[in-house]
């Protein structure tokens, strides 16, 4: 039996566990709701038990259906008591239970009745009640009482009339339409809360009507609305109306004042709503931001958290789009990396690691460290990406940060956020190519205390790449071969792979690296003996001291270009005989998958997802698969090879995109082939090139491609001489010519009889930019400086009317193709001027390095000044070649 | 676009991390094992905070919550994450004092599972279907109240227009501080 509800002041000392309902039970409970069948209603006992019934079902117990039916079945007779708190309950009761449609026709009239009561306290909660559990049918019939109840003296009526409003709103929309007079009405309440339910109502019911709604703000605007609950609303309405309004980029913007007005209001609520509005506008500029930094500065002081909180995330996102306009609130932010609030304080964090400038990047750092050893990991990695965007912004600072990073390696934590710093490092030794030794040397030592088996193969792998390229490869084969010595067999194994890395690519090495996987030999672990062996075979281990052959490199470098699911299956399917397995035979297309099968498109893979990726490789398959070719092996060595520029419209019978390769005398097109008609098969595909329009180009080569089945893609190439050194520039028009052959469909076989056809493709173009690498500098003004003045050529341009500036910065960058430094090719909104700094090497690996400043004259022209600096006065020259002649 | 703001749930727990009164107002959380999961971690993640003279504020699960602590129960209001902090520090703030008013100052665990059917009426004129209903902690307080003045039987020695009088001077001081 459950303990009664009642108070016992005496025991509260000796059991501080006590609770009313210690020990109660559903069935007892149950039992217990026969009260509510007596003749002689115990009004007190009723409302007991009802909160038992309400407080087993707050607890997560359920009612079986006909327990339920039971207990609001007898729940309906307490209607019979007048007693006002008893009322209260059972209404509370009755919405709990959400009893099904034949049971709420019993109720119906007793809520009918109250809701025409004189007691506004039944008026309210029976609408509330009524409204929750009816559909329909029965609305119609009340529709008239919910009408006036709108307009009710009382606000608590009318609150009550309202917000149900809102609820049906979703599921009888057109009858709740037809009250928008009286919502109207309503909207003039002088009660606070009750303008705010029919604002929102009003607003719900005219959404899709945006002239409506636009009429509905400007005449709100004026006038005044008491509630601030409602003035967000209004905040909220009137940005939606400023979204959708049509952007007119002259004057003012429309209801920009009432917003700003917003921000002199007295309820904290509705100046945040309104500087958060400001802050989201579309394209606002920083004389509109200016106000709304203002309050969310003065926020960041206050004594309560969430206000500081609400401030500092909105400052946060500020700081993505207008770092600058959030630069004035930097010490407001700096005293809130100590917030006792750790959102708060990585919020800051994180704010200022956006808007910090390269000389604040170390004071910000100490106070980083301070701060780092007591978030939580989830804290700890938003820090960790923010600074790695740091690190990219200012790689003069890489040390610092690199140190930072470094030392966060060492301390506790879990896998992700470990995980998240060494993605870094690996991101930033890429990426900063000074960065590279101290990062791998701080790799390497945190691979020696490492908990992680995945961290630790994955770091191999990538040391294995990296390592042998630094200047002292010596210095790392300690730090693997103790993981020869103490981790697992995986690792072990991952290490074993190293060291044969670093043994093919540094003959000075490769004694020493014998020794070491000799002793490998005797492993415990197969793969490990099995690694060991294989290593010690193709890069002859047998003591003498060879040049690593090419292919070996390959065997060890390369990526496997088998789709591991092809491997799997013909490995499955080999069986052991005299003939060996040969890996050429594993088909190389990957069947098309099931939809169902088809991973959703992840995200870029970045850090050691894909280290040996990015750019560089693609020029490394280039160069590899045009040396491959006899006709083009003589050329030299290959200087650029231009992104693929599409020649067909897209979803065209054959798809087709040509690559540039630019070589010291020569020029390639390797054009790559699609064949999209499942019906034919394309033999001897050519591309005719007309090379009239590109007078110091002469063909000298071409490589058809054999045949170029349905859907899987294949390269024919063109070569051209051209003078040596000199960046010609010319049009090609181009045409496709080919042999169709029909394919059954059905069996899969081609006629053996083709078709002589063409194609038309787009014409394409050698620019200057061609000639040009796009290299970055770490340090633009160094680099500037030492380059000296020598064969500097300094000229200005008029570029005419633009659309922007950026517009004008971008077509200039594009232009050139070179590198643009130090994030200046973002031009920050309405600036007038702007200085941009490029950097590239010029063919003949001739370094270049750009300085341009453009101003806008007049209201859309723009000037430019170009300043070239180059190791070759010819080379200067040529870069304003391009551009005056571009 | 739904622009009015909403209320997930509300939430009131004891120094333990279990249920004094919930009410959910969205369906993101379908089953009680689902709630429970969100009330364990919310209070774990919560629970070494000091929340007890300012209401505090976190992000969780891609949820705002703001929360205050006195004695042995948490108080906790949730939101969309993108929602205006402010409007849900209100409404805890609105909560939290009404149930001062309704304990008579006497806020704990003890005192509020006594009084549960006032917690639970509180949170029912509080917010209805995740629309702000009231946000006056005296408002809440006084409606929840009225009902009571006309019952015949007190709930407790202390008649509740006397709970009431001991209540708004609680109020009041804690104004003053």
């Amino acid at each position: 039996m459950a303990q009664p509800l009642v108070k016992k002041d005496d025991d509260r000392d000796d059991e501080a566990d006590y609770s009313p309902f210690l020990g109660i039970e559903k069935g007892a409970v149950l039992q217990e709701a026969r009260v509510f069948n007596d003749p002689q209603l115990d009004p007190r006992r009723c409302s007991q038990v009802i909160t038992k019934l309400l407080y087993l079902l707050n607890q997560g117990e359920t009612f079986t259906k006909v327990e339920a039916t039971e207990v609001f079945f007898a729940v309906t007779k307490l209607f019979q008591s007048k007693d006002i708190g008893l009322r209260r309950m059972v209404y509370v009761m009755i919405k709990e239970l959400s009893p099904s449609a034949d049971e709420v026709i019993i109720v119906t009239s007793s809520l009918m009745k109250d809701m025409t009561s004189k007691t506004d306290m039944y008026r309210a909660n029976a609408i509330r009640v009524l409204c929750r559990i009816t559909d329909g049918t029965l609305l119609t019939q009340i529709e008239r009482y919910l009408k006036q109840a709108i307009v009710d003296k009382n606000p608590v009526v009318a609150s009550a009339a309202l917000v149900s409003g809102i609820h049906l709103l979703q599921t009888n929309p057109e009858i709740v339409k037809r009250w928008s007079n009286e919502v109207q009405e309503a909207v003039q309440s002088r009660a606070a809360l009750v303008q705010f339910h029919a604002l929102a109502l009003l607003h719900q019911i005219r959404q899709n009507d945006r002239l409506a709604v636009n009429k509905l703000v400007s005449s709100l605007t004026k006038g005044s609305v008491r509630s601030p609950l409602a003035q967000c609303l209004l905040i909220r309405y009137t940005s939606q109306v400023i979204r959708e309004s049509a952007n007119t980029q002259a004057g003012d913007r429309p209801f920009y004042d009432f917003l700003e007005g917003c921000l002199r209001h007295k309820a904290e609520m509705v100046i945040f709503e309104a500087a958060r509005a400001i802050t989201e506008l579309n394209g606002v500029t920083s004389r509109e931001l200016t106000p709304a930094i203002t309050v969310l500065q003065l926020f960041l002081s206050s004594s309560k958290p969430v206000l500081r909180f609400a401030a500092v995330r909105t400052l946060n996102k500020v700081a993505m789009t207008h770092p600058m306009a959030v630069t004035n609130c930097n010490i407001d932010m700096e005293s809130l990396i100590s917030d006792q609030n750790r959102s708060i304080a990585t919020l800051a964090i994180t704010t200022l690691l956006k808007t910090g400038n390269e000389s604040s990047v170390d004071r910000l750092m100490k106070q980083i460290t301070n701060f780092m050893s007591d978030i939580a990991d989830e804290f700890k990695i938003v820090v960790v990406e923010a600074i790695r965007s740091l690190c990219l912004k200012f790689p003069l600072k890489h040390r610092s940060l690199m140190n930072f990073l470094s030392n966060i390696l060492r301390e506790e934590g879990g896998f992700e956020y470990k995980k998240a710093i060494v993605d870094s490092i690996v991101i930033l030794i890429r990426d900063i190519p000074e960065a590279k030794e101290t990062g791998l040397l701080h790799l390497c030592e945190f691979i020696e205390d490492c908990e992680f088996t995945y961290l630790s193969t994955q770091i191999l792998h990538f040391l294995g790449i990296e390592g042998p390229k630094t200047s002292d490869p010596n210095k790392y084969i300690r730090y693997i071969y103790n993981r020869v010595h103490l981790e697992n067999a995986t690792v072990r194994a991952a290490a074993v792979s190293t060291l044969a890395k670093f043994g093919a690519m540094v003959d000075t090495l490769k004694p020493r690296i014998f020794v070491l996987l000799r002793r490998c030999l005797f492993d415990n672990d197969d793969e490990v003996r099995d690694r060991a062996t294989l290593y010690l075979n193709t890069l002859g281990g047998d003591g003498t001291v060879v040049q690593t052959s090419d292919d070996v490199k390959e065997f060890l470098f390369g990526s496997l270009d088998i789709p591991l699911v092809n491997l799997e299956n013909s490995l499955k399917n080999y069986e052991p005989s005299e003939e060996s397995f040969d890996i050429n035979s594993v088909p190389r297309e990957v069947k098309t998958k099931p939809l169902a099968e088809k991973k959703a498109p992840g995200k870029k893979p970045t850090g050691l997802g894909a280290p040996p990726a990015g750019p560089p490789s693609t020029v490394d398959a280039y160069e590899k698969l045009l040396s491959s070719i006899p006709e083009f092996a003589n050329f030299g060595k290959l200087f650029k090879s231009s992104a693929p520029a599409e020649l067909t419209e897209a979803e065209t019978e054959y798809a087709v995109n040509v690559v540039k390769h630019i070589f010291d005398g020569h020029v390639v097109f390797q054009y790559n082939c699609t064949n999209t008609i499942p019906e034919q098969l394309l033999e001897n595909v050519t591309v005719i090139v007309d090379a009239s329009e590109a007078e110091e180009f002469a063909e000298v080569a071409s490589k058809p491609l054999r045949s170029l089945p349905y859907d899987s893609p294949g390269q024919t190439f063109v070569a051209f001489e051209k003078p040596e050194g000199i960046p010609a520039v010319g049009k090609f028009s181009n045409m496709l010519r080919f042999i169709v052959k029909e394919v059954d469909p059905s069996t899969g076989e081609a006629e053996d009889d083709g078709v002589e056809d063409e194609y038309q493709l787009e014409e394409l173009e050698v620019v200057a930019a061609d000639y040009m690498l796009k290299v970055g500098v770490s340090n633009f003004r160094n680099a500037w400086e030492s380059m000296g003045a020598d064969c500097e050529r300094v000229d200005e341009y008029g570029l005419g009317p633009r659309e922007s500036l950026a517009e004008a910065v971008n077509a200039v960058i594009d232009l050139l193709g070179m590198q643009p430094c130090e994030g200046t090719e973002v031009v920050p909104n309405n600036s007038r001027s702007h200085t941009c700094l490029l950097s590239g090497v010029y063919i003949g690996n001739i370094k270049v390095l750009v300085r341009l400043q453009f101003g806008l004259d007049g209201p859309k022209d723009v000037a430019m000044k170009l300043a070239v600096r180059s190791e070759d006065e010819a080379v200067s020259d040529a870069i304003h070649e391009i551009v005056a002649s571009g | 676009m739904d622009s009015c703001p909403c209320i997930k749930n509300i939430i009131l727990l004891d120094s333990e991390g279990n249920r004094v009164a919930v009410k959910y107002y969205s369906d993101e959380w379908p089953t009680n094992s689902a709630k429970e999961a969100f009330e364990k971690a919310l209070f774990s993640k919560t629970q070494k905070t000091n929340a007890r003279t300012e209401a505090e504020i976190a992000m969780f699960e891609n949820h705002i919550i703001v929360y205050k602590f006195v004695q042995d129960l948490h108080f906790f209001v949730t939101g969309a994450e993108g929602e205006n902090e402010l409007i849900l520090v209100t409404v805890l703030q609105g909560f939290f004092d009404a149930v001062g008013l309704l304990l008579r100052g006497n806020v704990d665990k003890k005192e509020a599972l006594e009084n549960l059917d006032l917690i639970l009426l509180c949170l029912d004129e509080i917010v209805d279907g995740g629309v702000i209903l009231e946000t006056d902690a005296n408002a809440i307080a006084g409606k929840v109240a009225s009902h009571s003045v006309d019952a015949a039987a007190p709930l407790s020695e202390q008649t509740i227009s006397q709970a009431l009088a001991t209540a708004r001077e609680h109020l009041a001081r804690s104004l003053l501080k």
